[in-house]
Protein backbone atom coordinates (compact mmCIF):
# COMPACT_ATOMS: atom_id res chain seq x y z
CA UNK A 1 0.00 0.00 0.00
CA UNK A 2 1.16 3.45 -0.90
CA UNK A 3 1.92 5.45 2.26
CA UNK A 4 0.39 8.90 2.44
CA UNK A 5 3.04 11.52 3.28
CA UNK A 6 4.34 14.85 2.10
CA UNK A 7 6.79 12.97 -0.11
CA UNK A 8 4.13 10.87 -1.84
CA UNK A 9 2.13 14.07 -2.30
CA UNK A 10 5.03 15.83 -4.01
CA UNK A 11 5.86 12.77 -6.09
CA UNK A 12 2.27 12.50 -7.32
CA UNK A 13 2.10 16.20 -8.05
CA UNK A 14 4.59 15.60 -10.89
CA UNK A 15 2.08 13.34 -12.62
CA UNK A 16 -0.89 15.65 -11.97
CA UNK A 17 -2.20 13.25 -9.30
CA UNK A 18 -3.26 10.77 -11.99
CA UNK A 19 -1.34 7.79 -10.58
CA UNK A 20 -2.55 7.43 -6.99
CA UNK A 21 -3.39 3.85 -6.01
CA UNK A 22 -7.07 3.19 -5.34
CA UNK A 23 -7.78 3.41 -1.60
CA UNK A 24 -9.52 0.02 -1.62
CA UNK A 25 -10.28 -2.54 -4.29
CA UNK A 26 -13.58 -3.78 -5.65
CA UNK A 27 -13.21 -7.59 -5.38
CA UNK A 28 -15.58 -10.33 -6.49
CA UNK A 29 -16.73 -12.33 -3.47
CA UNK A 30 -14.79 -15.55 -2.85
CA UNK A 31 -16.58 -18.85 -2.17
CA UNK A 32 -15.56 -18.93 1.47
CA UNK A 33 -14.13 -16.72 4.22
CA UNK A 34 -13.01 -17.29 7.78
CA UNK A 35 -15.07 -14.31 8.91
CA UNK A 36 -17.80 -12.31 7.21
CA UNK A 37 -18.72 -8.95 8.66
CA UNK A 38 -22.15 -7.79 7.55
CA UNK A 39 -22.27 -4.01 7.34
CA UNK A 40 -19.51 -1.81 5.91
CA UNK A 41 -20.08 1.11 8.23
CA UNK A 42 -17.57 2.48 10.71
CA UNK A 43 -18.04 -0.39 13.16
CA UNK A 44 -17.83 -3.11 10.50
CA UNK A 45 -14.73 -1.60 8.89
CA UNK A 46 -13.07 -1.14 12.27
CA UNK A 47 -13.90 -4.72 13.22
CA UNK A 48 -12.28 -6.06 10.05
CA UNK A 49 -9.25 -3.83 10.58
CA UNK A 50 -8.70 -5.02 14.16
CA UNK A 51 -9.33 -8.67 13.17
CA UNK A 52 -6.42 -8.34 10.77
CA UNK A 53 -4.20 -6.16 12.93
CA UNK A 54 -4.71 -7.62 16.41
CA UNK A 55 -5.66 -11.20 15.63
CA UNK A 56 -3.98 -11.93 12.31
CA UNK A 57 -7.26 -13.00 10.72
CA UNK A 58 -7.17 -11.65 7.17
CA UNK A 59 -9.43 -14.01 5.23
CA UNK A 60 -12.28 -11.63 5.96
CA UNK A 61 -15.05 -10.09 3.88
CA UNK A 62 -17.11 -7.02 4.64
CA UNK A 63 -20.50 -7.19 2.96
CA UNK A 64 -22.21 -3.84 2.45
CA UNK A 65 -25.60 -3.43 0.77
CA UNK A 66 -24.87 0.21 -0.16
CA UNK A 67 -21.53 1.90 -0.39
CA UNK A 68 -18.72 2.67 2.07
CA UNK A 69 -19.54 5.87 3.94
CA UNK A 70 -23.20 5.91 2.88
CA UNK A 71 -24.75 4.84 6.16
CA UNK A 72 -24.64 6.24 9.66
CA UNK A 73 -20.86 6.70 9.57
CA UNK A 74 -21.49 9.48 7.06
CA UNK A 75 -24.68 10.75 8.68
CA UNK A 76 -23.68 11.51 12.27
CA UNK A 77 -22.66 14.75 13.94
CA UNK A 78 -19.04 13.59 14.46
CA UNK A 79 -18.97 13.97 18.25
CA UNK A 80 -16.48 11.93 20.29
CA UNK A 81 -16.73 11.76 24.09
CA UNK A 82 -16.56 9.46 27.10
CA UNK A 83 -18.56 11.47 29.64
CA UNK A 84 -20.46 8.50 31.05
CA UNK A 85 -21.30 7.74 34.65
CA UNK A 86 -21.68 3.96 34.63
CA UNK A 87 -18.45 1.94 34.71
CA UNK A 88 -19.24 -0.22 31.68
CA UNK A 89 -19.86 2.80 29.46
CA UNK A 90 -17.08 4.92 30.94
CA UNK A 91 -14.29 2.35 30.65
CA UNK A 92 -15.37 1.25 27.18
CA UNK A 93 -15.56 4.82 25.85
CA UNK A 94 -12.34 5.94 27.49
CA UNK A 95 -10.55 2.98 25.90
CA UNK A 96 -11.99 4.32 22.65
CA UNK A 97 -10.65 7.83 23.38
CA UNK A 98 -7.14 6.38 23.41
CA UNK A 99 -7.73 4.79 20.03
CA UNK A 100 -9.10 8.10 18.70
CA UNK A 101 -6.00 9.99 19.83
CA UNK A 102 -3.73 7.57 17.93
CA UNK A 103 -6.02 6.99 14.96
CA UNK A 104 -4.53 9.31 12.35
CA UNK A 105 -1.03 7.85 12.87
CA UNK A 106 -2.35 4.31 13.20
CA UNK A 107 -4.32 4.45 9.94
CA UNK A 108 -1.89 6.74 8.07
CA UNK A 109 -4.98 8.81 7.32
CA UNK A 110 -5.82 12.23 8.70
CA UNK A 111 -9.12 11.78 10.53
CA UNK A 112 -8.89 15.38 11.77
CA UNK A 113 -9.46 14.41 15.41
CA UNK A 114 -10.09 17.66 17.21
CA UNK A 115 -10.27 17.39 21.02
CA UNK A 116 -12.07 20.69 21.48
CA UNK A 117 -14.03 19.71 24.59
CA UNK A 118 -17.72 19.13 25.19
CA UNK A 119 -19.87 21.20 27.55
CA UNK A 120 -23.19 19.85 28.84
CA UNK A 121 -25.18 22.87 30.04
CA UNK A 122 -27.09 22.79 33.35
CA UNK A 123 -30.20 24.87 33.90
CA UNK A 124 -31.02 24.23 37.57
CA UNK A 125 -29.36 23.49 40.91
CA UNK A 126 -30.58 19.92 40.70
CA UNK A 127 -28.92 19.50 37.34
CA UNK A 128 -25.66 20.95 38.68
CA UNK A 129 -25.79 18.33 41.48
CA UNK A 130 -26.40 15.56 38.96
CA UNK A 131 -23.49 16.78 36.81
CA UNK A 132 -21.25 17.02 39.84
CA UNK A 133 -22.07 13.38 40.61
CA UNK A 134 -21.46 12.32 36.99
CA UNK A 135 -18.21 14.31 36.84
CA UNK A 136 -16.94 12.63 40.01
CA UNK A 137 -17.81 9.20 38.62
CA UNK A 138 -15.93 10.05 35.45
CA UNK A 139 -12.85 11.17 37.38
CA UNK A 140 -12.88 7.97 39.43
CA UNK A 141 -12.62 6.14 36.10
CA UNK A 142 -9.71 8.32 34.96
CA UNK A 143 -11.74 10.53 32.60
CA UNK A 144 -11.22 14.29 32.69
CA UNK A 145 -14.26 16.22 33.92
CA UNK A 146 -14.57 19.85 35.01
CA UNK A 147 -17.63 21.39 36.64
CA UNK A 148 -18.05 24.94 35.33
CA UNK A 149 -20.05 27.69 37.02
CA UNK A 150 -22.11 30.23 35.08
CA UNK A 151 -19.22 32.69 34.66
CA UNK A 152 -16.85 29.99 33.45
CA UNK A 153 -19.39 28.83 30.89
CA UNK A 154 -19.94 32.42 29.76
CA UNK A 155 -16.22 32.85 29.19
CA UNK A 156 -16.16 29.82 26.90
CA UNK A 157 -19.43 30.33 25.01
CA UNK A 158 -20.36 34.03 25.29
CA UNK A 159 -22.82 33.71 22.40
CA UNK A 160 -25.19 31.56 24.49
CA UNK A 161 -28.23 33.28 25.99
CA UNK A 162 -27.08 34.73 29.33
CA UNK A 163 -29.78 37.41 29.46
CA UNK A 164 -32.11 37.80 32.44
CA UNK A 165 -35.47 36.77 31.06
CA UNK A 166 -34.83 33.30 29.73
CA UNK A 167 -36.95 30.23 30.37
CA UNK A 168 -33.91 28.04 31.01
CA UNK A 169 -31.11 30.14 32.52
CA UNK A 170 -27.62 28.65 32.37
CA UNK A 171 -26.46 27.67 35.88
CA UNK A 172 -23.21 26.09 34.72
CA UNK A 173 -22.08 22.98 32.95
CA UNK A 174 -20.05 19.81 32.95
CA UNK A 175 -17.08 19.83 30.61
CA UNK A 176 -14.95 16.99 29.29
CA UNK A 177 -11.97 18.86 27.81
CA UNK A 178 -10.58 15.80 25.99
CA UNK A 179 -13.81 15.17 24.06
CA UNK A 180 -14.18 16.55 20.55
CA UNK A 181 -14.95 15.77 16.94
CA UNK A 182 -13.39 13.97 13.96
CA UNK A 183 -13.96 13.89 10.22
CA UNK A 184 -16.44 11.03 9.98
CA UNK A 185 -15.88 10.12 6.31
CA UNK A 186 -12.14 9.98 6.86
CA UNK A 187 -12.69 7.45 9.65
CA UNK A 188 -14.59 5.16 7.26
CA UNK A 189 -12.12 5.67 4.42
CA UNK A 190 -9.07 5.26 6.68
CA UNK A 191 -10.30 1.97 8.16
CA UNK A 192 -11.41 0.71 4.73
CA UNK A 193 -8.03 1.49 3.15
CA UNK A 194 -6.03 -0.21 5.91
CA UNK A 195 -8.33 -3.25 6.11
CA UNK A 196 -8.12 -3.66 2.33
CA UNK A 197 -4.34 -3.43 2.38
CA UNK A 198 -4.19 -6.28 4.92
CA UNK A 199 -6.25 -8.56 2.70
CA UNK A 200 -9.85 -7.86 3.73
CA UNK A 201 -12.34 -7.98 0.83
CA UNK A 202 -14.69 -4.98 0.88
CA UNK A 203 -17.75 -6.03 -1.12
CA UNK A 204 -20.15 -3.19 -1.81
CA UNK A 205 -23.62 -3.32 -3.40
CA UNK A 206 -24.13 -6.75 -1.88
CA UNK A 207 -27.24 -7.27 0.22
CA UNK A 208 -27.68 -10.17 2.63
CA UNK A 209 -30.87 -12.08 1.84
CA UNK A 210 -30.57 -15.01 4.24
CA UNK A 211 -28.38 -17.17 6.45
CA UNK A 212 -27.32 -20.80 6.34
CA UNK A 213 -27.44 -22.31 9.80
CA UNK A 214 -26.84 -26.04 10.30
CA UNK A 215 -27.24 -27.76 13.68
CA UNK A 216 -27.10 -24.48 15.54
CA UNK A 217 -23.96 -23.34 13.76
CA UNK A 218 -23.58 -20.65 11.12
CA UNK A 219 -22.15 -21.94 7.85
CA UNK A 220 -22.69 -19.05 5.47
CA UNK A 221 -24.77 -16.16 4.23
CA UNK A 222 -26.92 -15.78 1.16
CA UNK A 223 -26.47 -12.53 -0.69
CA UNK A 224 -27.63 -10.72 -3.80
CA UNK A 225 -24.25 -11.69 -5.27
CA UNK A 226 -24.46 -15.39 -4.45
CA UNK A 227 -23.98 -17.67 -1.45
CA UNK A 228 -20.81 -17.21 0.57
CA UNK A 229 -19.57 -19.72 3.14
CA UNK A 230 -18.10 -18.53 6.42
CA UNK A 231 -16.89 -20.03 9.68
CA UNK A 232 -17.94 -16.94 11.60
CA UNK A 233 -20.34 -14.08 10.87
CA UNK A 234 -20.59 -10.74 12.65
CA UNK A 235 -23.63 -8.47 12.38
CA UNK A 236 -22.76 -4.77 12.40
CA UNK A 237 -25.76 -3.21 10.70
CA UNK A 238 -27.12 -0.59 13.13
CA UNK A 239 -30.69 0.32 12.10
CA UNK A 240 -31.05 -2.75 9.90
CA UNK A 241 -30.40 -5.17 12.77
CA UNK A 242 -34.04 -6.20 13.14
CA UNK A 243 -34.30 -7.03 9.42
CA UNK A 244 -31.44 -9.53 9.70
CA UNK A 245 -32.67 -10.78 13.07
CA UNK A 246 -36.00 -11.68 11.49
CA UNK A 247 -34.17 -13.85 8.91
CA UNK A 248 -32.57 -15.64 11.86
CA UNK A 249 -35.86 -15.99 13.79
CA UNK A 250 -34.46 -13.81 16.57
CA UNK A 251 -36.38 -11.06 18.32
CA UNK A 252 -34.14 -8.45 19.90
CA UNK A 253 -34.50 -5.70 22.53
CA UNK A 254 -34.04 -3.17 19.71
CA UNK A 255 -36.30 -0.77 17.85
CA UNK A 256 -35.31 1.13 14.72
CA UNK A 257 -35.89 4.87 14.81
CA UNK A 258 -35.04 7.84 12.66
CA UNK A 259 -32.63 10.53 13.85
CA UNK A 260 -32.08 13.78 11.99
CA UNK A 261 -29.17 16.17 11.85
CA UNK A 262 -28.59 19.39 9.98
CA UNK A 263 -25.99 22.03 9.20
CA UNK A 264 -26.34 25.77 8.74
CA UNK A 265 -24.62 27.90 6.15
CA UNK A 266 -20.93 28.42 7.03
CA UNK A 267 -20.00 31.36 9.23
CA UNK A 268 -16.71 32.61 10.68
CA UNK A 269 -15.31 30.64 13.67
CA UNK A 270 -17.33 31.42 16.79
CA UNK A 271 -17.95 28.17 18.66
CA UNK A 272 -14.84 26.46 20.05
CA UNK A 273 -16.56 23.51 21.76
CA UNK A 274 -19.29 20.95 21.37
CA UNK A 275 -22.23 22.21 23.45
CA UNK A 276 -25.39 20.41 24.56
CA UNK A 277 -28.60 22.01 25.81
CA UNK A 278 -29.53 20.69 29.24
CA UNK A 279 -33.26 21.41 29.26
CA UNK A 280 -34.09 19.43 26.15
CA UNK A 281 -32.24 17.47 23.52
CA UNK A 282 -30.09 19.64 21.28
CA UNK A 283 -26.38 19.71 20.56
CA UNK A 284 -24.21 21.89 18.40
CA UNK A 285 -20.64 22.23 17.20
CA UNK A 286 -18.97 24.15 14.40
CA UNK A 287 -17.34 22.29 11.55
CA UNK A 288 -13.97 23.27 10.10
CA UNK A 289 -15.85 24.71 7.12
CA UNK A 290 -17.77 26.98 9.51
CA UNK A 291 -21.16 25.27 9.40
CA UNK A 292 -23.05 24.88 12.66
CA UNK A 293 -23.61 21.11 12.98
CA UNK A 294 -26.79 20.38 14.94
CA UNK A 295 -28.92 17.48 16.08
CA UNK A 296 -31.32 16.38 18.77
CA UNK A 297 -34.39 14.21 19.16
CA UNK A 298 -35.51 11.14 17.26
CA UNK A 299 -38.47 11.63 14.93
CA UNK A 300 -40.40 9.66 17.53
CA UNK A 301 -41.92 6.64 15.78
CA UNK A 302 -40.46 3.42 14.34
CA UNK A 303 -38.92 4.22 10.98
CA UNK A 304 -36.63 2.72 8.37
CA UNK A 305 -36.69 5.74 6.07
CA UNK A 306 -33.40 7.62 5.97
CA UNK A 307 -35.06 11.00 5.69
CA UNK A 308 -36.59 13.23 8.33
CA UNK A 309 -39.87 14.93 9.02
CA UNK A 310 -40.24 18.65 9.71
CA UNK A 311 -42.07 18.79 13.09
CA UNK A 312 -39.11 17.22 14.90
CA UNK A 313 -36.62 19.46 13.14
CA UNK A 314 -38.63 22.50 14.14
CA UNK A 315 -38.83 21.29 17.74
CA UNK A 316 -35.08 20.62 17.94
CA UNK A 317 -34.12 23.97 16.40
CA UNK A 318 -36.47 25.81 18.76
CA UNK A 319 -34.35 24.43 21.59
CA UNK A 320 -31.24 25.44 19.67
CA UNK A 321 -32.42 29.01 19.38
CA UNK A 322 -33.28 29.09 23.09
CA UNK A 323 -29.64 28.21 23.76
CA UNK A 324 -27.93 30.15 20.95
CA UNK A 325 -30.28 32.97 19.79
CA UNK A 326 -27.97 33.83 16.84
CA UNK A 327 -28.93 30.53 15.17
CA UNK A 328 -32.28 32.06 14.16
CA UNK A 329 -30.45 34.36 11.72
CA UNK A 330 -28.66 31.53 9.88
CA UNK A 331 -29.94 29.77 6.80
CA UNK A 332 -30.22 26.00 6.82
CA UNK A 333 -27.85 24.36 4.37
CA UNK A 334 -28.68 20.67 4.62
CA UNK A 335 -30.76 18.27 6.68
CA UNK A 336 -30.62 14.50 6.59
CA UNK A 337 -31.58 11.41 8.57
CA UNK A 338 -30.20 8.04 9.56
CA UNK A 339 -31.80 5.02 11.20
CA UNK A 340 -30.74 4.14 14.73
CA UNK A 341 -30.76 0.81 16.53
CA UNK A 342 -32.36 1.98 19.79
CA UNK A 343 -31.85 -0.54 22.59
CA UNK A 344 -34.22 -0.89 25.54
CA UNK A 345 -31.77 0.45 28.12
CA UNK A 346 -29.93 2.93 25.90
CA UNK A 347 -26.69 0.92 25.88
CA UNK A 348 -25.23 -1.24 23.11
CA UNK A 349 -24.92 -5.00 22.68
CA UNK A 350 -21.62 -6.64 21.64
CA UNK A 351 -21.96 -10.34 22.28
CA UNK A 352 -22.14 -13.91 21.05
CA UNK A 353 -25.57 -15.30 20.18
CA UNK A 354 -27.31 -18.65 20.68
CA UNK A 355 -26.10 -19.57 17.16
CA UNK A 356 -22.53 -20.87 17.17
CA UNK A 357 -20.26 -18.58 15.14
CA UNK A 358 -22.78 -15.72 14.93
CA UNK A 359 -21.88 -12.51 16.72
CA UNK A 360 -23.98 -9.43 17.35
CA UNK A 361 -22.99 -5.75 17.48
CA UNK A 362 -25.95 -3.36 17.78
CA UNK A 363 -27.96 -1.04 20.00
CA UNK A 364 -25.81 2.07 19.56
CA UNK A 365 -28.69 4.54 19.95
CA UNK A 366 -27.37 8.10 19.68
CA UNK A 367 -23.73 7.19 20.32
CA UNK A 368 -22.48 5.00 17.49
CA UNK A 369 -19.87 7.22 15.89
CA UNK A 370 -17.73 7.90 18.94
CA UNK A 371 -17.72 4.17 19.72
CA UNK A 372 -16.36 3.20 16.29
CA UNK A 373 -12.79 2.20 17.29
CA UNK A 374 -13.66 0.63 20.66
CA UNK A 375 -16.60 -1.23 19.15
CA UNK A 376 -14.44 -2.57 16.32
CA UNK A 377 -11.65 -3.51 18.70
CA UNK A 378 -13.84 -5.39 21.19
CA UNK A 379 -16.03 -6.97 18.50
CA UNK A 380 -12.91 -8.24 16.71
CA UNK A 381 -11.75 -9.74 20.01
CA UNK A 382 -15.14 -11.33 20.64
CA UNK A 383 -15.18 -12.90 17.16
CA UNK A 384 -11.53 -13.99 17.08
CA UNK A 385 -11.45 -15.49 20.60
CA UNK A 386 -15.08 -16.59 20.66
CA UNK A 387 -15.47 -14.87 24.03
CA UNK A 388 -16.20 -11.33 25.12
CA UNK A 389 -13.45 -9.00 26.30
CA UNK A 390 -13.82 -7.49 29.77
CA UNK A 391 -14.45 -4.12 28.11
CA UNK A 392 -17.63 -5.37 26.44
CA UNK A 393 -18.64 -7.96 29.05
CA UNK A 394 -21.34 -5.58 30.30
CA UNK A 395 -22.80 -5.19 26.81
CA UNK A 396 -24.30 -8.67 26.90
CA UNK A 397 -27.49 -9.70 25.17
CA UNK A 398 -28.81 -11.57 28.19
CA UNK A 399 -28.63 -8.57 30.52
CA UNK A 400 -32.28 -8.02 29.68
CA UNK A 401 -32.96 -11.36 31.40
CA UNK A 402 -30.51 -11.07 34.26
CA UNK A 403 -31.47 -7.52 35.16
CA UNK A 404 -27.97 -6.10 34.73
CA UNK A 405 -29.18 -3.21 32.60
CA UNK A 406 -26.90 -0.26 31.88
CA UNK A 407 -29.52 2.45 32.09
CA UNK A 408 -27.26 5.47 31.82
CA UNK A 409 -30.23 7.79 31.46
CA UNK A 410 -32.85 5.70 33.26
CA UNK A 411 -35.36 6.14 30.45
CA UNK A 412 -36.93 2.70 30.35
CA UNK A 413 -38.21 0.93 27.30
CA UNK A 414 -39.82 3.88 25.49
CA UNK A 415 -36.90 4.07 23.10
CA UNK A 416 -38.37 6.97 21.14
CA UNK A 417 -38.48 9.27 24.17
CA UNK A 418 -35.09 10.85 24.48
CA UNK B 1 -45.67 15.88 8.45
CA UNK B 2 -47.78 12.79 9.06
CA UNK B 3 -51.55 13.17 8.88
CA UNK B 4 -53.31 10.68 11.11
CA UNK B 5 -57.01 9.90 10.89
CA UNK B 6 -58.33 9.84 14.44
CA UNK B 7 -61.42 7.58 14.51
CA UNK B 8 -63.01 10.05 16.94
CA UNK B 9 -61.99 13.44 15.47
CA UNK B 10 -61.03 12.95 11.82
CA UNK B 11 -57.84 13.81 9.98
CA UNK B 12 -55.32 15.67 12.16
CA UNK B 13 -51.62 16.53 11.93
CA UNK B 14 -49.04 14.48 13.84
CA UNK B 15 -48.33 17.47 16.10
CA UNK B 16 -51.51 16.62 18.03
CA UNK B 17 -50.38 13.05 18.74
CA UNK B 18 -47.90 11.29 20.98
CA UNK B 19 -46.45 7.94 19.95
CA UNK B 20 -47.13 4.88 22.08
CA UNK B 21 -45.13 2.11 20.43
CA UNK B 22 -45.84 -1.39 19.12
CA UNK B 23 -49.53 -2.26 19.57
CA UNK B 24 -49.01 -5.99 19.05
CA UNK B 25 -47.12 -6.46 22.32
CA UNK B 26 -49.47 -8.33 24.65
CA UNK B 27 -49.28 -7.90 28.40
CA UNK B 28 -49.32 -11.30 30.16
CA UNK B 29 -52.63 -12.06 31.84
CA UNK B 30 -53.05 -10.94 35.41
CA UNK B 31 -52.99 -13.43 38.29
CA UNK B 32 -51.48 -16.17 36.16
CA UNK B 33 -48.17 -17.89 36.67
CA UNK B 34 -45.56 -16.48 34.27
CA UNK B 35 -41.89 -17.32 33.94
CA UNK B 36 -39.26 -14.59 34.39
CA UNK B 37 -38.14 -15.16 30.83
CA UNK B 38 -41.63 -14.61 29.39
CA UNK B 39 -42.03 -11.46 31.44
CA UNK B 40 -38.63 -10.13 30.26
CA UNK B 41 -39.55 -10.86 26.67
CA UNK B 42 -42.82 -8.95 27.06
CA UNK B 43 -41.02 -5.95 28.53
CA UNK B 44 -37.98 -5.79 26.21
CA UNK B 45 -38.35 -7.64 22.93
CA UNK B 46 -39.75 -5.89 19.85
CA UNK B 47 -40.06 -7.09 16.27
CA UNK B 48 -39.65 -3.55 14.86
CA UNK B 49 -40.51 -4.64 11.31
CA UNK B 50 -39.65 -2.79 8.13
CA UNK B 51 -43.02 -2.42 6.42
CA UNK B 52 -46.47 -2.69 8.01
CA UNK B 53 -46.45 -1.88 11.72
CA UNK B 54 -49.45 -1.72 14.04
CA UNK B 55 -48.78 0.92 16.67
CA UNK B 56 -50.42 2.96 19.40
CA UNK B 57 -50.81 6.73 19.18
CA UNK B 58 -52.30 9.01 21.82
CA UNK B 59 -54.38 11.95 20.54
CA UNK B 60 -53.01 13.95 23.43
CA UNK B 61 -53.74 17.44 22.10
CA UNK B 62 -57.16 16.39 20.80
CA UNK B 63 -59.68 13.95 22.22
CA UNK B 64 -57.02 12.32 24.45
CA UNK B 65 -58.03 8.85 23.26
CA UNK B 66 -55.52 6.12 22.47
CA UNK B 67 -55.83 4.78 18.92
CA UNK B 68 -54.19 2.08 16.82
CA UNK B 69 -52.51 3.03 13.55
CA UNK B 70 -51.36 0.70 10.81
CA UNK B 71 -48.41 2.42 9.16
CA UNK B 72 -45.53 1.51 6.86
CA UNK B 73 -42.24 2.11 8.65
CA UNK B 74 -40.27 2.67 5.45
CA UNK B 75 -42.67 4.86 3.45
CA UNK B 76 -44.67 6.33 6.39
CA UNK B 77 -47.89 5.54 4.51
CA UNK B 78 -50.85 5.11 6.88
CA UNK B 79 -53.21 2.33 5.79
CA UNK B 80 -55.86 2.29 8.48
CA UNK B 81 -56.58 3.54 11.96
CA UNK B 82 -58.67 1.91 14.69
CA UNK B 83 -60.15 2.77 18.05
CA UNK B 84 -58.01 1.33 20.85
CA UNK B 85 -60.47 -1.45 21.67
CA UNK B 86 -61.32 -2.25 18.06
CA UNK B 87 -60.20 -5.64 16.75
CA UNK B 88 -57.59 -5.33 14.04
CA UNK B 89 -57.45 -7.45 10.93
Amino acid sequence: MQKYSVFSLIKNAFSDHQNWEVAWKDPTPKKEYDVIIIGGGGHGLATAYYLAKEHNITNVAIIEKGWIGGGNVGRNTTIIRSNYMHDDNALFSEFGMDLWRKMSQDLNYNVMFSPRGIINLAHSDAQMNAYSRRGNSMRLNGIDAVLLNREEVQKRIPMADFSDNVRFPIFGGLMQPSAGTARHDAVAWGYARQADSMGVDIIQNCEVTGFDVTKGKIVGVRTSRGDIKAKKVGLCVAGSTNILAEMLNMTLPIETHLLQACVSEPVKPLLDHVVTFGAGHFYCSQSDKGEMVMGGDLDGYNSYSQRGNLPTLQHVLTEGIAMFPFLSKLKMLRTWGGIMDMSMDGSPIIDKTHIDGLYLNCGWCYGGFKATPASGWTFAHTIAQDRVHELNAGYSLNRFNTGDLIDEKGLGTKTWIS
Amino acid sequence: MLYIFCPHCGLRSQNEFAYGGDATVKRPELNKEISDKDWDNFVYLRKSPRGKHLELWHHISGCRQWIKVERDTSTHEIFKTYKADELTE
